[in-house]
């Protein structure tokens, strides 16, 4: 049946700035906000903005994103007519090759939108957190008569050079895009949101396609080339909280802007709901002896210690005696009693023993591999960590670098 | 997958001692344990047996839980074979819809029954919680060739005022073969207390059922089970885990606040057969710069930002700053407002309490304000 839109989501890739979050899934899978997944962000926005056919682009490891998604039942995209689709490289007769760039994940993917005949095509990418009702992007696309639109979110001016930046005309239209500038021209920073006619889209497609210098990447082709070319492409101007979680200090930070009073993300929204799939647990508990304050709690945990400024996910446990500060604790994750914990991430499963302290200052002479992380430890998904380790902050902890931890601290 | 098995809940009985919590729904739609229903945990036995045909009998008030229930899709029961089928009542010509008992019931579905091609029915009713999978009772069932195999467990507590559907076994020297049975005794002769659920071959259920109507029959316990007792081979398949009989508002207090100790929490939220239940989509819990939370269970999308102890606390609960709550039962949607107090309350789904207002009952005499109220 015909559909007058249809989403096309990019999940991408390994995500490799999240280091060890991302070794068993794409970033698109990683939790967020202590029930979420990231991808639960854009299939909500879509099925909260009644887009109700959207295709997940994916060529890396699409078991746990297949899985997540099941049926799409969790988001209510189990639809007769449409519903989410993984979209994973295939061969053909002919040849079959991996998606070589953005653009060539859609177009390889051609005969999916085709049926469903659309007259746009929203395209997204799967690691951005926002809350945004694409029906008003869509409006203003079709008032403007455009060929294109692309969302911009107004930066501060200091941190525009690491963005995309689209520089417009009086009217909103786009002039030039630069990727990553120098010195930007402007703060309208694309939040990797577009709206494209889907038949003129394809018709750049495969001459893009075609052209074997191209690296068939929307940024770097797809755009400017439609800019060249002198279509109406335009800036559609968000207002709200949007934050891209491809780095591990951007994925702490977004986690603690659902903290506080109000929070800097409030969730908390009965007209726009954030669906995810139920991971069907009992109700948390909090012990006799716990304190918590400031924090998220979910389902399928257990306090005993203290917990501050922290976000747990379900079926996250804390014992006794311990202290978990500043921290993103992933599902199922579990701490053991009399710990320390300051300003960390510890992934799903992980298991840290007793006695373990984590996030503190390295001892003099200590050098820690920080370039992904910053201050923030992290500790890999399914890692146990041996009662009375020591981890100093910005540490990377993975089921290999867990034999240096017992020989006297993770070496550079 | 459990081919040999289908289930069906009967939840249309009436009990008085529910008093304001089941002035408009079914003890079966009852909130319990901080995001269930009553119903919920036959459902997830049924379910986490394999289980894939359940007829679920609804009487009187049932939008509630063909609300809660919808396609079943939450208990994966919506299924093109078998699957989840709501049974209200309907008249015809020798049906008034409404039943004296549960036989009336039973006979008015005995076409879903008929047309179930599994060989045995697993009747369950609606006040009993407890988490298991019937794996074993179907195997007992099965090996000691008996005609009817009753759950029970051994329960000491006896609360004769507030005595409903109290069914007590009293075995031979076997252990296992039923000699006599009990309906509501005013001096039970046993502590065995049956859990609600009992094996039976459809065949059996259907000529004693078709029978016992012919001839007026209304309750299935006092009018087949009892008379029978000899007549049929009755086992019993004893169960030692937790168990909650929700009879009354004072028992479904207790349980309630036996969730808090660790056991019965270990038994009845066992995650290796996990309840399931409608979901909500709420957001995580949030705890507030001054919330002090001590011995609480808890579910999602609540904001607490006072003192709670000794509680529990549905979804979507707001508890605010200066606020205490102690010893209590909030549900769905509840908002306590700043500086209210409450001690030994049940505040039913979208209770609002105005700031500083005292609400405080008793051990044993809970204080129950219903739906929707402002206090």
């Amino acid at each position: 049946m015909k559909k007058k839109i249809v989403c096309m989501l990019l999940a991408g890739g390994q995500g490799s700035r999240l280091g060890v979050l991302t070794s068993s899934m794409a970033k698109p899978a990683v939790p967020f906000g202590g029930k979420y997944r990231i991808i639960d962000f854009p299939l909500s926005n879509c099925v909260n903005s009644d887009i109700d056919t959207v295709g997940v682009l994916t060529q890396y490891r699409p078991l746990a994103l297949n899985a997540y998604l099941g049926t799409g039942q969790h988001w209510d995209l189990d639809r007769t007519d449409g519903g989410v689709f993984v979209l994973p490289p295939y061969m053909t007769e002919h040849d079959g090759r991996w998606y070589s760039g953005t653009a060539n994940a859609i177009w390889q993917n051609r005969a999916f939108l085709d049926q469903y005949d659309p007259d746009y095509v929203l395209i997204l990418s799967g690691d951005h957190i926002y809350k945004m009702d694409y029906t008003k992007m869509l409006k203003f696309h079709t008032a403007n008569s455009a060929a294109a639109t692309i969302a911009v979110l107004r930066v501060p001016m200091e941190e525009a050079h690491r963005f995309g930046i689209m520089n417009t005309d009086e009217n909103g239209r786009i002039v030039s895009f630069e990727e990553k500038p120098k010195e930007p021209k402007s703060n309208n920073a694309s939040m990797g949101i577009y709206i494209f006619n889907w038949k003129l889209l394809r018709d750049y497609m495969e001459r893009d396609d075609a052209d074997p210098e191209s690296e068939n990447d929307f940024g770097k082709n797809i755009i400017p080339n439609m800019l060249n070319a002198g279509e109406k492409m335009v800036a559609y101007p968000f207002e709200g909280y949007w934050k891209d979680v491809g780095t591990i200090q951007s994925l702490w930070e977004a986690n603690m802007d659902l903290l506080g009073e109000p929070p800097v993300l409030e969730l908390n929204d009965p007209s726009w709901r954030i669906y995810t799939r139920n991971p069907v647990m009992p109700p948390h508990y909090t012990d006799a002896s716990a304190d918590v304050k400031n924090s998220l709690v979910t389902e399928g945990c257990v306090v005993r210690g203290t917990v501050r400024h922290t976000v747990l996910f379900c079926g996250a446990k804390v014992e006794g005696r311990s202290e978990v500060l500043d921290s993103v604790v992933f599902p199922n994750a579990e701490i053991g009693e009399n710990c320390f914990v300051k300003k960390a991430i510890i992934g799903e499963n992980a298991v840290i023993g007793d006695n373990v302290q984590i996030g503190i200052p390295p001892k003099e002479g200590e050098t820690v591999d920080n370039r992904l992380t910053g201050d923030i430890a992290l500790i890999g998904n399914d890692v146990t960590i041996p009662a009375g380790t020591v981890i100093p902050c910005g540490a990377v902890v993975t089921a290999e670098t867990i034999g240096q931890l017992r020989n006297g601290g993770i070496k550079a | 997958m459990n081919q040999e098995a289908f289930g069906l809940i009967f939840t249309g009985e009436h009990n008085p001692y529910m008093r304001d919590l089941v002035l408009s729904r079914a003890v079966a739609a009852v909130p319990f344990g901080g995001r269930y229903r009553v119903i919920d945990f036959a459902l997830s036995n049924l379910v986490n047996t394999g289980i894939r045909n359940v007829g679920l009998i609804v009487q009187k008030n049932y939008h509630s839980m063909m609300d809660h229930l919808g396609t079943g899709k939450e208990w994966d029961l919506n299924r093109k074979r078998d699957g989840l089928f709501l049974l209200p009542p309907f008249s015809t010509k020798d049906n008034t819809g409404v039943y004296r008992g549960d036989i009336d019931a039973f006979h008015s579905v005995m076409q879903y029954v008929r047309r179930s091609s599994q060989k045995y029915l697993i009747l369950c009713g609606s006040h009993t919680v407890f988490n298991t999978t019937f794996d074993a009772i179907l195997k007992q069932h099965r090996e000691t060739g008996a005609d009817i195999t009753i759950m029970y467990n051994e329960d000491p507590r006896f609360f004769p005022e507030e005595q409903n559907r109290d069914l007590r076994l009293i075995f031979d020297e076997d252990g296992m073969t039923v000699k006599r049975l009990e309906w509501n005794p005013r001096n039970p002769g046993s502590n065995f207390r049956s859990c609600e659920v009992t094996i039976i071959d459809k065949d059996l259920f259907e000529d004693l059922v078709e029978e016992s109507y012919s001839r007026g029959g209304v309750d299935f316990v006092r009018e087949i089970l009892l008379p029978k007792v000899r007549e049929l081979k009755i086992m019993g398949w004893r169960y030692d885990g937790y168990v909650g009989r929700i009879d009354s508002i004072n028992t479904y207090f207790m349980h309630s606040m036996e969730l808090l100790n660790a056991s019965a929490a270990k038994d009845l939220y066992n995650m290796r057969h996990p309840i399931y239940t409608k979901v909500k989509d709420e957001i995580a819990s949030e705890y507030g710069e001054n919330a002090d939370v001590h011995n609480v269970v808890m579910a999602d999308g609540c904001a607490v930002d006072g003192t709670v102890e000794n509680s529990i606390v549905f979804r979507g609960v707001t508890i605010e700053r200066g606020a205490i709550v102690k010893n209590s039962i909030l549900m769905q949607g509840v908002t306590v407002r700043k500086g209210a107090v409450l001690d030994h309350v049940i505040l039913d789904k979208n209770v609002t309490v105005n700031a500083g207002r005292q609400l405080t009952g008793y051990e044993g005499i809970p204080l129950v304000f219903r739906k929707n109220l402002t206090v």
